[in-house]
């Protein structure tokens, strides 16, 4: 499907879902086939191209859209669970993908129907992530991969799983790598879950044993890797970063609700703290949403990473105090038995799961001293860290 | 039309980029700054008996028209806004510049709130300068003391105001009598003694000011609002001084080889470095809301302006305090700016309240009570 039209602005966008929704009743349609007359209708991420869920518009308009959709009751694609697949592993296959792998994966993915994870981080490679050693080699009609993965969210929902391997390990360790999508339900492909210090199993290890993954599933050239994933990094950020928050939303929110509901536990010195946090919170929500008004006036800033640095320090800090004014109380736990938790909003637990929970946001999506790096190198323009890999093939570093 | 979803209680944000105009505000401003005043010129200035710069805030009154941007055009001024007005504060800020613009903006502030007019357009015009004589560590949602009385109820002031700030060139004096007027004295006139105080702040010297049968005109004014738009502005001057802080530390890392290596090579250095942009762009998220709520008249006003006063000048601060101690031995040299900086920072996170007194106000605003 093609069109030489120009793209639809914002009215003609509203026209379009309205007309949509008079022919498809949210009430009464079934929600997969709904979300998939959707995305036909170029009204699923509306600033992709026609005939993969969107209309070629602006990518400002898409929150519209939602919103009217949202109003109608309209089904929800499992934006939560699917938030790897929507956030990262879309716009990669879109921007490297060829046009039967956008047909073949796309779909289902913004329906919801298929959840995506991603394979990345190793036991040996996290901050280093282009020294992951899982390797791909060719073997007559297909790519044979071997390794270990971990950190991986999903894993245990997942259809399908973004990759990345060593296909050359004689090349200097960013050159020798691909980027492939894997079957989750592929033999060899073992999903364990991995019991974090909350007690509970968030997250995965995933275990690939002579996974054969057909030449059709890469993404990128072969040794094009590092490229491909750096974009899908690029898209985390973002996600992270950007957006706008209501006032007090968040971990500050929960703290101030206590604070309100608790005369019995202040003191002057956890009020210092209490409106200390509540300053800085106030000052990275003013911070986000400037960035966003920048990233829409078309000048991206590299403020993403800041941003995350710092509500990782103060979901941390909120936490820690809001056990720290329930005293006794903030001691016990509610429960450590090792489950499978369900994507939930983190306000609905326990201050100590919280404060247990927040230890990790410092450490995934990159390393708050990893974007330290990144803020000093890419905006201050100061030296880069000393490369003890550089020119050395990966094969030869030492690990 | 705005897609923006808020919930009940989050005041619209508006525009916190800088337009157009803003940025060529500034260019104006940082060009002729930094022909007039650079820091070595401050520096040798504090050594005279002229602690104001009077020729550099002439040429900004009356070539860029710096005092009356906030001021409507019927009331002889430009018609700009607080937004302007918080950009220029941040080039000011970023030079330490030695010039009463601070003491105007609260002066204007209070006196657009009365029937002054031909004072305020004089203000506006900067043909004459007028500071609030209060103590300059009061700052809004606390009442101000008053120090200083109409004798028999009359037209004649007795009584001290200390530590006033942008006073020692100022023509008039605008002095609360009680907590909802001011009086407005000729500050050359009789009965009025001004001393200028050694300070901590160099380029913001105080004065004490002693009335004795001052003659003065009474007049209902707004103090709370004039310090909330002072303190609200005052985040911008902290904003542009902690930039200057960092790009001159970068730049001296960058230049400075110890170990054989360049210092802005050691993590440890740029992590400081790092986290300390990650602290401005949130001043600037801080002191652009602030602006804008002041430009707007918005009722965020209050919560805004003690965000961005109590953020602002920690992060002044941070940058000041880390610009010297990285800066090594040089930075503690009388001839290094460095000093000039920190003391101003210092005085900053004082003038128009602490941090601590902006959070104090914030818990009754926010419903956070002791």
């Amino acid at each position: 499907m093609t069109t030489t039209d120009s793209p639809p602005d914002a009215a003609a966008l509203a026209r379009r879902v309205e007309e949509f929704l008079a022919e498809h009743d949210p009430a009464s349609s079934d929600p997969a086939e709904f979300l998939r007359e959707r995305f036909a209708a170029g009204l699923a991420w509306v600033h992709y191209p026609a005939g993969l869920g969107g209309l070629g518009a602006e990518n400002g308009l898409q929150t519209a859209v939602d919103a009217a959709f949202a109003r109608a009751g309209a089904p929800e694609n499992r934006p939560r669970l699917n938030v790897i697949g929507l956030g990262m592993a879309a716009p990669t296959i879109l921007r490297f993908g060829d046009d039967d792998q956008k047909q073949r994966w796309l779909p289902s993915l913004w329906t919801g129907e298929d959840i995506w994870c991603q394979l990345f981080s190793e036991p040996g490679a996290g901050s280093d992530l282009a020294g992951v050693g899982t390797s791909a080699v060719w073997d007559t009609d297909a790519w044979v991969l071997n390794g270990q993965k971990v950190w991986t969210s999903m894993a245990h929902h997942a259809r399908w799983g973004i990759i990345l391997a060593r296909t050359d390990p004689e090349a200097v360790k960013h050159r020798g790598l691909s980027y492939f999508v894997v079957d989750m339900t592929a033999p060899g492909v073992e999903v364990r879950g991995l019991r974090q210090i909350t007690g509970e199993a968030e997250f995965n290890e995933v275990f690939l044993t002579d996974v054969r993954v057909p030449d059709d599933q890469r993404l990128g050239e072969v040794g094009q890797g590092w490229a491909v994933a750096q974009y899908t990094l690029m898209n985390e950020r973002v996600a992270i970063g950007g957006g706008t928050l209501p006032r007090e939303s968040g971990a500050v929110g929960t703290l101030a609700t206590r604070w309100r509901e608790h005369p019995e536990a202040r003191t002057p010195g956890l009020h210092d703290r209490m409106l200390r946090l509540w300053v800085q919170t106030e000052a990275a929500r003013l911070t986000a949403e400037r960035l966003g008004q920048q990233q829409a006036a078309g000048q991206p800033g590299p403020e993403g990473s800041g941003v995350k640095i710092t509500y990782a320090r103060l979901n941390q800090e909120c936490s820690s105090l809001e056990l720290e004014l329930q005293g006794e109380d903030g001691l016990r736990y509610r429960d450590y038995t090792e489950r499978r938790p369900e994507v939930e909003d983190y306000g609905s637990r326990d201050a100590g799961w919280r404060y247990l929970r927040f230890r990790a946001n410092s450490i995934e999506g990159g390393t708050s001293e990893i974007l330290r790096n990144v803020v000093a190198e890419r905006v201050l323009g100061l030296p880069a860290e000393a490369r003890a890999d550089k020119d050395v093939p990966w094969k030869d570093l030492p690990r | 039309m705005s897609t923006t979803a808020t919930t009940p209680g989050t005041p619209e944000t508006g525009d916190l980029l800088y337009s157009d105009v803003e940025e060529d505000l500034r260019a104006s401003v940082r060009a002729l700054v930094d022909k007039q005043a650079p820091w070595d010129a401050v520096l040798r200035r504090t050594d005279t008996e002229d602690p104001v710069d009077t020729d550099l805030w002439k040429r900004l009154t009356q070539e860029i028209g710096v005092a009356g941007l906030a001021v409507p055009e019927e009331r002889g001024g430009a018609g700009a806004s607080w937004r302007e007005v918080a950009v220029v504060a941040e080039e000011l800020g970023r030079a330490v510049a030695p010039v009463p613009f601070l003491g105007t903006v609260v002066a204007t502030a209070l006196l657009l709130g009365t029937g002054e007019d031909d004072l305020l357009a004089a203000v506006a015009g900067g043909e004459r300068t007028a500071a609030l004589a209060v103590g300059a560590t009061r700052g809004a949602g606390r009442p101000v003391p008053v120090t200083v009385e109409r004798q028999g109820g009359g037209d004649l002031l007795a009584g001290t105001v200390t530590a006033v700030i942008d006073a020692v060139t100022a023509d008039v004096l605008l002095v609360p009598v009680s907590a909802t007027e001011i009086a407005v004295v000729e500050a050359d006139g009789d009965g009025v003694t001004r001393t200028t105080a050694e300070s901590l702040d160099m380029t913001r010297r105080l004065t004490d000011v002693v009335f004795d049968g001052a003659p003065a005109r009474v007049v209902t004014a707004d103090l709370d609002h004039a310090l909330r738009v002072g303190a609200a502005i005052l985040a911008s001057e902290q904003l542009g001084l902690a930039e200057r802080c960092l790009a001159d530390t970068v730049e001296y890392l960058r230049t400075r080889h110890q170990f054989g290596r360049q210092l802005a090579s050691y993590q440890a250095l740029k992590h400081r470095l790092a986290d300390l942009w990650v602290a401005i762009t949130q001043a600037r998220a801080t002191a652009r809301y602030a602006a804008r709520c002041a430009a707007d008249d918005s009722p965020d006003l209050p919560i805004a302006a003690a965000v961005a006063a109590a953020h602002g000048a920690e992060v002044a601060l941070l940058a000041a305090e880390d610009g010297l101690q990285l800066h090594g031995g040089i930075g503690f040299t009388w001839e290094h700016p460095a000093h000039l900086f920190l003391k101003r920072a210092r005085a900053d996170a004082l003038v128009l309240g602490s941090a601590d007194h902006h959070r104090t106000v914030l818990a009754d605003l926010v419903d956070l009570p002791a």
